[in-house]
């Protein structure tokens, strides 16, 4: 198995108080990881600095072979985001290419079709001259996740890609999820606040526990741990 | 009414007070608008509005003391700009509070500093705008400010769109979102300064948000809002200025009325070709 990412005795504060300290794991292409934890157990926080938008305290986060952290995917947390701003669908979604095109002001053919593509493959070629503003819910997701996988040559990052869905579009989002995990070999990082939805279709589960204690290991580990009886009750 | 036309296109007058402030005017309406559609779009719509009121302060400071005006304003407004979109940026701390403390602030000491000092003339301009006293060297900062504004806009389209949508995002895909926050801040208040002594600080605000909301009513695409708010402020500018010089109003009120104009038009065609849309 090739090593994508690996997460090396990792610190990071938050509003001055450690939230994350010393957390070493190793993610494989392939995986599907989901980081399990409370609010404030530093989900977010680890979510930043992978991304390199945050800059640990200590540690390292070591990418696999000619990745860059601006090579992650990164579907955020749900927010109002595109509530009354006037972007079209594929204006949104071709804007995920910017990290590839270095100082060229403009988008190239090959990203152009990179996007089509994106929006084909997650079903809404055809709402790419809509505007954002008139999309459903689950629509606007997948709208964000395909702007996510212009920019991921290998691995997506989803924080609460569910968050604000009724439980049929849920369900779409989450089946999406594993697809492209198992036929497009995409390695996906998802944080989730759905324990049993996660042990279904993770291969390896993160969950941060407290500030000095985590586990991960794969879901099987994790259901007979302890620590999981305190989110999925005995 | 025929009076004024006929002065209105003598030559001695078109050449030395009509076209520089046709010039300068549509220079600075041209930015204004490009930057209010990030402006509007990121909710820092208050950010113009309270720039103004500081310039304000610093130039009737500047004009007491006798100093050159934009020296003053130029670095004070800049210097707002940044702590402005700093506070935004800063979730402890209500950015539109503070936008407010500042902008009273600065014009309580403007007032005061003039009132005592018994100047009014010249601060009054700032106050309401003067676009037909623009001198030779503000008419030339404005057309530099527009070249500058537009080629910024034009080579990083891709990215202001990236950061005006979804900042986190912009940052996780590698572009430095806050040196184009800080591009914005510097762009901005010297738009201000320069549009304050045309529309006066009491209106700058109105050039840099009209046109945007305006655009919003109609266009789906962020590029139609950029390109349609630049030509509708454009076209407003050049109507409430021929409107101000045949009727006598102030230049700087009858073009913000005719962008207000345009603003209700917008919307009443967004909501019937929405009405439309549906059924």
């Amino acid at each position: 198995m090739k090593k994508i990412l690996e997460c090396d005795k990792l610190t990071a504060s938050y509003d001055g108080s450690n939230v994350i300290s010393g957390l070493s794991f190793t993610i494989n292409e392939g995986d599907y990881v989901c980081i399990l934890g409370e609010n404030g157990s530093g989900k977010s926080t680890l979510v930043k600095c992978l991304l390199g938008i945050k800059t640990p305290d200590s540690g390292k986060i070591v990418m696999g072979e000619g990745l860059k952290q601006t090579d992650i995917g990164y579907l955020p947390q749900h927010t109002d985001l595109a509530k009354g701003f006037p972007a079209t669908v594929a204006e949104v979604v071709i804007s995920g290419c910017l990290g590839r095109r270095g100082l060229r002001p403009f988008y190239s053919p090959k990203e152009k079709k990179l996007a089509q593509q994106a929006m084909e493959r997650l079903g809404i070629a055809d709402l790419a001259k809509r505007s954002c503003r008139e999309l459903s819910g689950g629509q606007q997701q997948r709208m964000l996740l395909a702007r996510a996988m212009c920019a991921a040559k290998k691995l997506l990052l989803l924080d609460e890609p569910v968050t604000g869905l009724d439980p049929s579009a849920a369900a779409d989002m989450y089946s999406l999820i594993s697809e492209l995990n198992q036929k497009d070999n995409m390695t996906i990082i998802m944080v989730s606040h759905d324990v049993v939805k996660s042990l279904d279709d993770a291969s390896r589960i993160l969950c941060l526990c407290s500030s000095d204690h985590s586990f991960y290991g794969t879901p099987e580990e994790y259901a007979n741990s302890h620590i999981s009886s305190k989110f999925i009750g005995d | 009414m025929v009076d004024n036309l006929r002065i209105m296109f003598t030559p001695e007058f078109f050449m030395a007070i009509l076209l520089p402030a046709i010039i300068g005017g549509i220079a600075v309406t041209i930015c204004s608008s490009l930057l209010g559609v990030t402006l509007v779009l990121k909710r820092y719509s208050m950010i113009g509005d309270g720039l103004s009121h500081i310039g304000y302060g610093a130039l009737s400071v500047a004009a007491v003391m006798n100093l050159a005006p934009l020296k003053v304003a130029l670095p004070v407004v800049i210097a707002a700009a940044f702590i402005l979109l700093r506070l935004s940026e800063n979730s402890r701390l209500s950015g539109d509070s503070a936008i407010a403390l500042f902008s009273t602030t600065a014009l309580a000491v403007g007032i005061l500093v003039s009132s005592k000092a018994g100047l009014t003339n010249d601060v009054s301009h700032y106050m309401f705008g003067s676009i037909l006293a623009m001198s030779k060297s503000d008419v030339i900062l404005s057309v530099i400010l527009s070249v500058i504004v537009i080629l910024t806009f034009l080579l990083l389209y891709n990215r202001i769109f990236s950061v005006t949508f979804d900042e986190n995002f912009a940052r996780a895909t590698g572009v430095n979102a806050s040196v184009y926050n800080m591009i914005f801040a510097v762009l901005t208040a010297v738009t201000v300064v320069l549009g304050m002594m045309m529309m006066g600080a009491l209106l700058i605000s109105s050039l840099i948000v009209i046109p945007t909301l305006t655009a919003m009513r109609v266009c789906k695409s962020f590029k139609g809002v950029v390109l349609t708010a630049g030509t509708v402020s454009v076209f407003s500018f050049l109507v409430g200025m021929f409107m101000s010089l045949l009727m006598n109003t102030a230049p700087g009120a009858s073009i913000v009325i005719v962008n207000v104009f345009f603003f209700l038009c917008f919307s009443v065609a967004g909501s019937l070709s929405k009405g439309s849309g549906r059924s």
